[in-house]
């Protein structure tokens, strides 16, 4: 059967079930947003391109514009509202790794997964993971900074 | 944001797919095998392709393996790029995926749709061109399998429903010399203003190109003219050159004599690296 | 209190930790309705029709308006229909506004329209519009309604000239013994802000009409949609949330006109429309490109003598902003030297190209790019090393600038203060040595920089004061957060001067026209100056009254009284005093008499003796202060591929008193990013139609993660006098130097001079080529 236009779909959001009424055309950054009113993950270029709207499924960094919210069904999905007092946000902070802070939900949600993931990550892979996204306001060596600071504690 | 609706199926077999695709068809509902999707939602939203069905093909277990088996690695052309990268068990192919995209791209990026995908640079396809690979590829009639160069000649060679499953590489392969580079207009992102990825099988050196033309191959005259032992490396090259078996790329990325100089010069040092080794 | 150069964090870091800053978009409502755009796809084309039946019939569509009926806008020209007439006049312009219930049947009506086209041959570049018998972008700019300092010229693209005459050009030749001539290029590129433009707007039944858009110029808005559209100014209210970058790129007002008139067009209902990305870059304005020929003359010990200039600015389809950025990079046409003799002609150009906002450094890394590149070739020829020929001319106290200001201690900074500083640095952070790889070179390039900012000689700028019950205070200011803190450092600002714990300062995020005053526009670096001088008009205002109240309350003389630490108390004898919370909501006496009320403290500012500059010499004081700095790139150049790393890059800027340390480093950090990502990989490629063809971030890449170069930035402090703090500007000086540096670093490692922009290892092999040739 077509799971066609306007079904019912309930996602894990934040560690909350969600039922949430959608087109299977649906993005998952268009139900975050204008669904679920979690604003938190940006529209940049709705391409892939710039990495506003990064979220995390099953703790894997998404781009939640070339993804469909039908995709999610069954994943557990982390917008940058369900980081609570994470060290990573904390760092950001600390090293004026933001600016017009349009970019931060994304770059914190990356660098969030890297940390958990690969806690000892070489620099490398930390400019790999981080190339994703685009920052049109720092230099990057702020954010370079922060980072630094997050996995040099693990 | 996609303007327009689909239908969105999640078959389980190959056989629940393909049958999926013929009725849709024949509905005029222009199917598509959706994998990772980045490159449906993007053309979509757009307005540069169209479709009322989309056919999701991760849940189709053979499409998601990820084997290293007796005599073949086996690659669901579901697995994501990063997928195949954390496992490495194809090094040549984690090292040209690993330049493909960005990292969180990858994380949704398949193989499959790589090298099925309109975006012409299809740069996973060039691992599997110079190893020989065979495509294991389903559809109406049934499951078929073919070499790499059959299956993929400038693009994927699919009839009507039909779609890529796995690819199968040949172990002894996996542990050949090989080198590949990206280079791009500026640094380090962006699409390639070439990218050349090179084996070294039983002495003789393969070479297939992405960003040079407005497809990617890999150019067996090429290559003999490399291979021979005559002549300088440079007076090689030249008439390796020569056998470049398409207009060379004019494009907002780069010119064709920028390409052409930077193939020269990537080329150049791949080689001189293996002649190096070999004398030494 | 020392709160001042603390750096203190900014107050909405915690929201934008967590995702709960909001801007523009994230702002919706039920039933909002949404606007999607129809644009140009050619660059220069005679509209033959529009067919909108097909989009007619998508459920939910409620609107679909064409240009036809509105007024024209634009600022400095009002040459421009929010919806193409007839005609358009660069790829990616407004033809069509379609709004629908929803944001995809918009976006699929929109798709549905068909639109017949014939194209017109194009304007691709400033120097062909400038040429005679060159296809005319506007037909009759004399029908056009213009400000009073913009010159157009009838018959021909001349949008605007601004003429510099200081001193005799002939004698200042005459004078010279060494010459060197210099023509530069570079096309348009863009913002790229990661927040695209977007606006709501929404008429309610009294007439009055609400807009929230991501702009640096809330005020702007509800001044233009009044004169287009024949509102009274009072009935425009104008929000501005946070905005997610801007760069000069949100100065201009346009979408607003579009959620404006597709509001109106459905009966007042909320309408949301929101830029795609390829909208950003196409349809809005973009940053400006330009075409150089510069001429200096100095004798034979390297004392600037003449300089004769032409810029040619490629002022796109529509004027808007750019006769203004064509007249400051006039103001500004040399680097920061002595020239007796200037002679500049500085054009704006109708093209058919995306037309220009002002970008972060408004014109100025643009004609520096030109200006220092040149400085570079005199060097050369002098034998002399650049960054000594730069120390040797540099404008000092006494001097005048091009528009004939008399330089003094305060409104120029210290020029040979940052050389100075350069050069140590340099020593300091030079790694001369490109290892063992016979291929790779290395080389530094540098370059001098300053800027003015010509704002409007009436800019203004207002605060408002309110406090708490609990002696805490609420600022409000209209200058917009758009990332570079400003409104932390007016809150640094009322801390240190009311001597309360900056955590006592509660700072009004959003800007709301009809309760915020005004600040003219988010630009040119002037928050500070202008929102800083407001503050601390307020602030004294505030102190003023809570003396009076405590003076009653004491039974003391005003005088007699000082405060500190949320106390008002006698001077000579602290202990008898009172709290704020106990007099700023008014004081009440033991038997319940009070006196006050709530304390409420206001201040404004207005630039003081601005004057136009003049028509045929350019003489005037066209902005209060010049900052000045001093930068330098090293690169690593592979003389094979011509490709090449930058390792390092520096930059020593004279800002006054550093206001917040790392807040100021961010900016002059994040500034240089974009000014080695401009000159080095940044700009349209257009087709010969005119057409841009890299209108995503896909293909129009701004620099990413670990390609950055190691940032160093010291600084210079020399006080303006006039601003709160004696700070000066920062948010824009980290830029303005890195394409000309960058430029002359390459330069003088390919061995071949660079005269283009972006630089690119394809721009440096073929320079070499044709240099071989
Ligand atoms: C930010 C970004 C940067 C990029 N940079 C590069 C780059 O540098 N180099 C490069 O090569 N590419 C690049 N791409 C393009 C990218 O290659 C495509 O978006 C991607 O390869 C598509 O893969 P997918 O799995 O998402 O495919 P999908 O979107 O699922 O499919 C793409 C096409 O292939 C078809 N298809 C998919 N799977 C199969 C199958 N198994 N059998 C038959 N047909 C199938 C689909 O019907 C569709 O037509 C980039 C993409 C992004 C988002
Ligand atoms: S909005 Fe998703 S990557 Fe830019
Ligand atoms: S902080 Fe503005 S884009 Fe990163």
């Amino acid at each position: 059967m077509p799971e066609t236009n306007k079904k019912v779909l309930i996602l894990s959001v934040n560690d909350e079930d969600k039922d949430i009424v959608f087109r299977p055309a649906d993005t998952l950054l268009g139900v975050l947003r204008g669904k679920l009113g979690l604003t938190g993950a940006k529209p940049g270029c709705l391409n892939g391109d710039c990495g506003a709207c990064t979220v995390l499924v099953d703790g894997i960094p998404m781009k939640s514009c070339i993804m469909l919210a039908i995709e999610a069904e069954g994943h557990k999905v982390t917008t940058i509202e369900g980081l609570i007092n994470t060290k990573t946000q904390a760092s950001f902070i600390k090293h004026f790794a933001f600016q017009c802070g349009y970019c931060t939900p994304g770059f914190i949600m990356v660098c969030h997964s890297l940390a958990e993931k690969q806690p000892h990550a070489d620099k490398a892979v930390i400019k790999e993971w981080m190339q994703s996204n685009i920052c049109r306001c720092t230099s990057y060596q702020e954010i370079e900074e922060a980072v630094a600071s997050i996995l040099a504690e693990e | 944001m996609i303007p327009v609706d689909f239908d969105y199926y999640k078959p389980e077999s190959i056989e629940e797919a393909a049958r999926l695709h013929e009725q849709l068809d024949r509905q005029k509902m222009l199917p598509l095998y959706y994998s990772g999707g980045t490159e449906i939602i993007t053309l979509l939203r757009l307005d540069l392709i169209q479709t009322k069905a989309v056919i999701d093909i991760k849940a189709i277990h053979e499409c998601r393996e990820h084997i290293l088996g007796e005599d073949y690695l086996v690659l669901g052309s579901s697995l994501t790029l990063t997928q195949i990268e954390e496992r490495n068990a194809f090094p040549l192919l984690t090292s040209v995926s690993k330049e493909i995209a960005d990292h969180t791209a990858r994380n949704k990026i398949t193989l499959g749709g790589n090298i099925c995908g309109e975006i012409f640079y299809r740069e996973a396809v060039l691992p599997l061109l110079l190893t020989d690979s065979l495509f294991v590829i389903g559809g109406p009639q049934g499951v078929k399998i073919l070499p790499a160069h059959e299956a993929f000649q400038q693009t994927m060679q699919l009839g009507r429903g039909e779609f890529l499953i796995q690819t199968l590489t040949r172990k002894d392969f996996l542990g050949m010399p090989y080198m590949s580079v990206k280079i791009r207009q500026q640094w380090e992102t962006g699409y390639p203003l070439v990218t050349i990825a090179a084996l070294k099988a039983k002495g003789e050196i393969r070479a297939a190109f992405s960003g040079l033309c407005s497809f990617p191959f890999r150019s067996k005259r090429m290559e003999d003219e490399l291979n021979r032992k005559d002549g300088t490396l440079d007076v090689r090259m030249d008439r390796a050159l020569r056998h470049i078996p398409a207009p060379v790329l004019n494009d907002i990325e780069g010119s064709a004599e920028y390409r052409l100089f930077v193939l020269k010069n990537t080329l150049t040092d791949i080689l001189t690296v293996w002649e190096v080794e070999q004398n030494a | 209190m020392n709160i001042i150069g603390k750096s203190v964090i900014r107050k909405e870091a915690p929201d934008k930790v967590t995702g709960k800053a909001r801007y523009t978009d994230d702002f919706s409502s039920a039933g909002i309705y949404h606007a999607r755009l129809v644009t140009s796809p050619f660059a220069h084309a005679l509209i033959k029709s529009i067919d909108t039946r097909e989009a007619e019939k998508v459920s939910g569509v409620r609107a679909i308006l064409t240009g036809e009926g509105l007024p024209l806008t634009g600022e400095e020209i009002t040459d421009r229909p929010p919806l193409a007439q007839g005609k358009v006049r660069h790829h990616g312009e407004a033809v069509c506004l379609v709004v629908a219930e929803k944001l995809d049947k918009a976006a699929l009506a929109a798709s549905l329209i068909k639109v017949d086209y014939e194209p017109l041959s194009a304007v691709n570049s400033p120097s062909q519009a400038y040429q005679a018998g060159a296809p005319l972008v506007h037909e009759h700019v004399e029908h056009y309604k213009r400000g009073q300092n913009v010159y157009p010229e009838p018959g021909t693209n001349i949008a605007h000239k601004t003429k510099i005459r200081k001193g005799d050009l002939s004698r200042g030749i005459g004078e010279s013994a060494v010459f060197v001539e210099g023509r530069y290029s570079f096309g348009p590129s863009d913002h790229a802000a990661i927040e695209t433009r977007s606006c709501t707007a929404e008429i309610r039944a009294d007439g009055d009409v609400l807009i929230t858009s991501s702009s640096q110029a809330p005020f702007m808005i509800k001044k233009l949609i009044g004169s287009y559209f024949d509102i009274e100014a009072g009935k425009i209210i104008v929000k501005t949330p946070l905005v997610g970058g801007a760069y000069g790129g949100k100065a201009s007002v346009q979408w607003e006109f579009l959620a404006f008139i597709a509001s109106r067009a459905v009966g007042g209902k909320r309408v949301k429309l929101r830029y795609m990305r390829e909208e950003d870059i196409l349809t809005a304005p973009c940053h400006i490109g330009l075409d150089a020929t510069i001429r200096l003359g100095c004798t034979s010990e390297g004392i600037l003598k003449s300089a004769e200039i032409l810029y040619l600015f490629d002022g796109g389809a529509y004027a808007d902003k750019s006769p203004d950025l064509c007249r400051a990079g006039a103001v500004d046409c040399t680097g920061p030297y002595h020239i007796e003799h200037i002679w500049c002609d500085s054009y704006c150009l109708y093209t058919n190209h995306p037309y220009p906002a002002p970008f972060r450094g408004f014109a100025h890394s643009e004609v520096l790019f030109a200006f220092e590149r040149t400085m570079d070739l005199l060097a050369k020829k002098l034998g002399m090393d650049p960054l000594e020929l730069r120390f040797k001319n540099a404008i000092l106290p006494g001097h005048t600038t091009p528009t004939q200001v008399l330089v003094n201690k305060s409104n120029v900074g210290d020029v040979r203060g940052c050389i100075q500083r350069l050069k140590d640095i340099m020593e300091e952070e030079w790694e001369p040595n490109a290892g063992h790889d016979p291929r790779k070179v290395r080389a530094a390039g540098i370059a001098c920089v300053w800027k003015n900012s010509t704002i409007d000689t009436n800019a203004s700028s207002g605060v408002i004061l309110t406090f708490n019950p609990d002696g805490s205070v609420n600022l409000m200011s209209g200058v917009v957060e758009i990332g570079t803190g400003t409104k932390t450092i007016l809150a640094q600002m009322l801390a240190e001067k009311l001597r309360l714990p900056v955590e006592m300062i509660h700072v009004k995020m959003t800007v709301d026209t009809q309760t915020t005053p005004e600040h003219w526009k988010t630009v040119a670096s002037r928050g500070t100056l202008m929102g800083g001088r407001a503050v601390m008009a307020a602030a004294e205002d505030a102190i003023r009254q809570i003396k009076e109240i405590a003076s009653c309350a004491l039974r003391v003389r005003e005088e007699d009284l000082d405060i500190d630490s949320g106390r008002v108390f006698v001077k000579a004898e602290p202990e008898i005093g009172l709290s704020f919370k106990e007099v700023v909501y008014g004081y009440t006496y033991p038997n319940g008499n009070a006196i006050g009320g709530q304390i409420i403290g206001r201040g404004s500012y207005i630039l003081r003796n601005m004057t136009n500059i003049d028509k045929e010499t350019g003489a005037g004081r066209p902005g209060p202060e010049w900052a000045v700095g001093a930068q330098a790139v090293q690169v690593e150049f592979d003389t094979r591929d011509c490709t090449y790393r930058i390792l390092k890059a520096i930059s020593v800027v004279d800002i006054g008193r550093v206001l917040n340390e790392r807040a100021a480093r961010g900016q002059v950090m994040g500034a240089m990013s974009m000014g080695l990502s401009f000159a080095g990989r940044e700009t349209f490629y257009f087709d010969e139609m005119g057409r841009v063809l890299n209108f995503q971030l896909r293909t129009y890449r701004p620099i990413r993660y670990g390609e950055q170069p190691k940032y160093v930035v010291e600084f210079v402090n020399t006080p303006h006098v006039e601003a709160p703090f004696g700070a000066r500007g920062a948010g824009e000086h980290g830029l303005l130097g890195m394409p000309a540096a960058l430029a002359n670093a390459l330069s003088i490692a390919a061995g071949v001079e660079m005269i283009h922009l972006p630089l690119i290892p394809e721009l440096i092999w073929r320079t070499l080529q044709e240099g071989k040739r």
